[in-house]
């Protein structure tokens, strides 16, 4: 046994042991999030089944998708008030989500399985995603044009099935009109409104100008407002267009409602589906998710907004912190005179990395939103005032707070590739004639390019996934616009924004309907996983190609 | 050698000195004056006179901490690079001080190229290695540089084996190699000065001698002033010859006399391997 120990065999046994227990965690993560995230926009098949809880009660038809069954004890089921049989140890229950929102206030329910009679997967039962009131499960009894039925049962399907393409498209039409055509209008005439404020403090102008000034702005409001007008009628009829086509449901309990194809964003039949086309319409889900505006206190839709608000935020914060932390680290590991002044610094630089986020968040708020912010408001958008423009939460001063965070990671690997090029090369350089500048910026630099694309990695990495601070000093529930469009100056870093780890916070924690909500936290947190992924990827292989083009000796 | 024989021989020398030592030929090139270094307080050059003459290869001899590699470094304001040096006395360059306050030091440095111990290319390209220095004045001319390129290795001996493979990383190149590559890179901005510290140090005996070889040839159109640990080498290749001991120079001399009859005792004995 001794001379087992002696081997050092239990070494590489503990060491494997370590790095195994790791990979385990990080790849069992993923996987969870993995599978929980993406077989939401599996289109599972729906089930119906009657529910009779005892002999007196009333049998009621019930219609949903299994969400997931548990099994208890009886003597549990019987303390939260279920009648279970004498005798019978466990009980089996299942969570169905029987949608139907506007109906029934619980959309999710648990159900008994000994309760549970008659099981089918009716074919022609249908799933319909609506933009409000979550989703409808039941049947399509009547189709309608104009208020006339035109079809019933199985041909009212096919009648609304044929309708779907042509009224994805209107949709889709009726909402980039609200979206980018009177946004931009809204903007212009903000823009104005401004410009007018600003007229009246100025006090410069003389009494004729400023009323010759007054009138072009009047002129430019009136063509914006005659702008508006025309866009506000091309939209109703719009409108009136896809809510001439509407659809009598019906659900398995046998309630009756209606619904105009405006509401309906998506439908399908998922037991009369096969497996290529659930396949097709995962796809077109799963895009519709990655490209969609959030809905419903964002527990539906989509998460483009925060998958974009994420991305800017990170792209901003590299830009800012990369240049700032090697020059940082320039200074004190080439020009600074090493001694007890910089090791303080160095010192302090590095315990920067320990402080908690939050407290980086508290100082955003009170540094960069309040102070720095406060004082552009009043000295550049004063017309503004008092409402704030880039005196409150903001992109800009989410990403400044956020380079603040990850500035030490790249001050420390940037130095540590600035130790690690030798002096003999620093020589050769100076002994051909170089001065300490033209070292510096010609060899040193490129050389330790590497080591800063490790740090900015490092702080990407910690920066995507941040969460704490942002809430302070930048990032929304739900942000009305995204951080860069088509309006001038095209990119709005005075905006607050939405983010990817706020959402999953947001959904999962904080909305009305946790279960509706879970499915998307894991899809988000995936996401999310996978964007942090990527834009490390990208950093990687441009520090592995700077790596290969500066290739030494010591690499 | 009898005691005798030994003072008979310094009588001699005595008498006809300089005996061994005649620069009058000699273009002078480099001189020191009464220089003496510091590091810190301790003094590791002690008061050094010396006559370096042009396009002669002035080899640096003596043991190991005897001040040989600091002397070179002096030659082009190496030394200015550790904070706690201090110098006293003049070097002159063609003259001049180069000690002066007024001195461009990296303008200084072109005109004295140096090649360490250790190669030490760049990790860029063969190209851009020897373009380097040219880069750093302001060339941009593309056919200017490949001119100079091709000539600088060319003159190192190394533009046959490096002709094919220009712009590929110059750390591919064998240890040998790098040295000539290091030595193209110093003479692309035509120094007047070589000064090389120990430059075989890390080579095999074949790539010390092409390294031999291509120092002779070089000797045409530089100065160059050479720190070895390698006595064989010293007597091969140099035409005058320095030995230094505890931060003295005890013997200067050309390098045939130094060797085959020194004047002090402390030479003799560190020629003769008897300490060092």
């Amino acid at each position: 046994m001794n001379k087992w120990f002696k081997t050092g065999t239990p070494w590489i046994w503990l060491n494997a042991g370590a790095v195994a227990v790791s990979l385990t965690m990080v790849f069992g993560l993923i996987l969870m999030i993995a599978v929980n995230g993406l077989s939401f926009f599996w289109p599972s098949d729906v089930i119906e089944f009657e529910y009779q809880t005892s002999e007196q009660s009333e049998p009621v038809r019930v219609m949903g998708e299994l969400s997931r069954s548990e099994t208890m004890t009886a003597q549990a089921m019987r303390e939260t008030g279920i009648d279970v049989p004498e005798g019978q140890e466990i009980v089996v229950r299942h969570l169905v989500k029987r949608g139907n929102r506007d109906l029934d206030s619980r959309d999710f329910r648990w159900y008994v399985e000994d309760f549970m009679s008659e099981w089918e997967r009716p074919r022609d039962a249908v799933v319909l995603e609506r933009l409000q009131w979550g989703n409808f499960y039941g049947y399509i009894s009547e189709f309608r044009v104009d208020g006339e039925v035109v079809a019933e049962g199985s041909g009212a399907r096919e009648a609304f099935e044929a309708r779907i393409p042509e009224t994805r498209s209107l949709v889709q039409q009726i909402e980039r009109i609200e979206r980018v055509e009177i946004g931009r209008v809204n903007f212009a005439l903000e823009q104005i409104r401004l410009a007018e404020r600003g007229l009246e403090r100025d006090e410069t102008l003389s009494e004729e100008a400023r009323a010759e000034r007054h009138e072009a702005l009047q002129a430019e409001r009136e063509a914006l407002d005659a702008e508006y007008s025309d866009l506000e009628a091309e939209r109703n009829q719009l409108r009136q267009e896809v809510g001439r086509y509407a659809l009598t449901l019906q659900t398995a309990d046998g309630q009756e409602s209606s619904i105009d194809l405006s509401q309906v964003v998506n439908a399908w039949w998922p037991n009369d589906m096969n497996i290529p086309q659930k396949l097709g319409h995962y796809v077109v889900t799963f895009w519709d998710f990655m490209t969609g505006f959030p809905r419903e206190a964002n527990t539906e839709g989509g998460i483009l907004p925060a998958i974009f608000g994420t991305v800017l935020m990170v792209l901003l914060m590299s830009i800012v912190v990369t240049p700032f932390g090697v020059l940082a680290a320039i200074y004190l590991r080439e020009y600074a005179k090493q001694g007890p002044l910089v090791r303080t610094i160095r010192i302090s630089v590095n315990n920067l990395a320990g402080v908690p986020s939050i407290v980086f968040g508290v100082f955003g708020l009170g540094f960069f939103v309040y102070l720095i912010g406060g004082n552009i408001d009043q000295i550049f958008f004063q017309d503004a005032l008092p409402s704030p423009t880039f005196g409150s939460p903001a992109i800009i001063w989410a990403s400044l707070t956020l380079a603040l965070l990850t500035l030490p990671v790249v001050i420390v690997s940037t130095e540590e590739g600035l130790t690690r090029i030798g002096s003999s090369i620093r020589h050769g350089s100076l002994a051909l004639g170089a001065t300490k500048a033209e070292t510096l910026w010609r060899l040193i630099v490129p050389l330790s390019a590497p080591a800063m694309m490790t740090g900015l990695i490092l702080a990407v990495a910690r920066a995507a996934g941040e969460v704490a601070p942002l809430m302070l000093v930048g990032v929304v529930k739900l942000a009305p616009n995204l951080p860069m469009d088509g309006n001038f100056p095209y990119l709005h870093l005075d905006r607050a924004f939405m983010h990817l780890g706020y959402h999953i916070y947001d959904v999962g924690f904080k909305s009305p309907n946790v279960e509706a909500g879970r499915p998307l936290v894991y899809a988000t947190a995936l996401v999310l996983v996978l964007l942090i992924i990527v834009l490390n990827l990208t950093a990687i292989s441009i520090r592995n190609h700077l790596r290969e083009k500066y290739r030494a000796d010591s690499d | 050698m009898s005691d005798t024989q030994t003072h008979a021989v310094n009588v001699a020398q005595n008498n006809q000195a300089p005996r061994g030592l005649n620069l009058d030929r000699e273009d002078i090139c480099l001189t020191a004056e009464d220089l003496s270094l510091y590091y810190g307080e301790d003094q590791a050059l002690k008061g050094l006179d010396i006559r370096i003459p042009k396009n002669r290869i002035t080899a640096f001899i003596g043991p190991s901490g005897c001040g040989k590699s600091t002397f070179l470094r002096c030659f082009n304001r190496m030394n200015d690079l550790i904070d706690s040096v201090h110098i006293d006395g003049t070097i002159r360059l063609d003259g001049a001080d180069i000690y002066d306050k007024s001195v461009d030091i990296p303008e200084l440095r072109r005109r004295v190229g140096m090649v360490f111990q250790k190669p030490n290319p760049f990790p860029k390209s063969i190209y851009e290695n020897v373009a380097y220095g040219l880069r750093l004045q302001g060339v941009k001319n593309r056919r200017k540089l490949d001119e100079v390129v091709e000539k600088s290795l060319k003159r190192a001996a190394l533009w046959d084996e490096v002709k094919d493979r220009l712009h590929e990383n110059a750390f591919g190149l064998s240890g040998g190699q790098q040295q000539r590559l290091v030595i193209a890179r110093a003479i692309a901005i035509d120094p007047e000065v070589l000064l090389l510290d120990e430059p075989c140090s890390a080579l095999d005996p074949l790539a010390t001698l092409k390294i031999e070889e291509l120092m002779i040839e070089l000797k045409k159109d530089y100065t160059l002033v050479i720190v070895t640990h390698n006595m064989q080498q010293a007597a091969r290749v140099s035409d005058y010859t320095a030995f230094m001991y505890m931060g003295e120079l005890i013997e200067y001399a050309d390098t045939d006399t130094l060797f085959t009859s020194p004047a002090k005792k402390q030479t003799e004995d560190y020629i003769t391997g008897r300490f060092g």
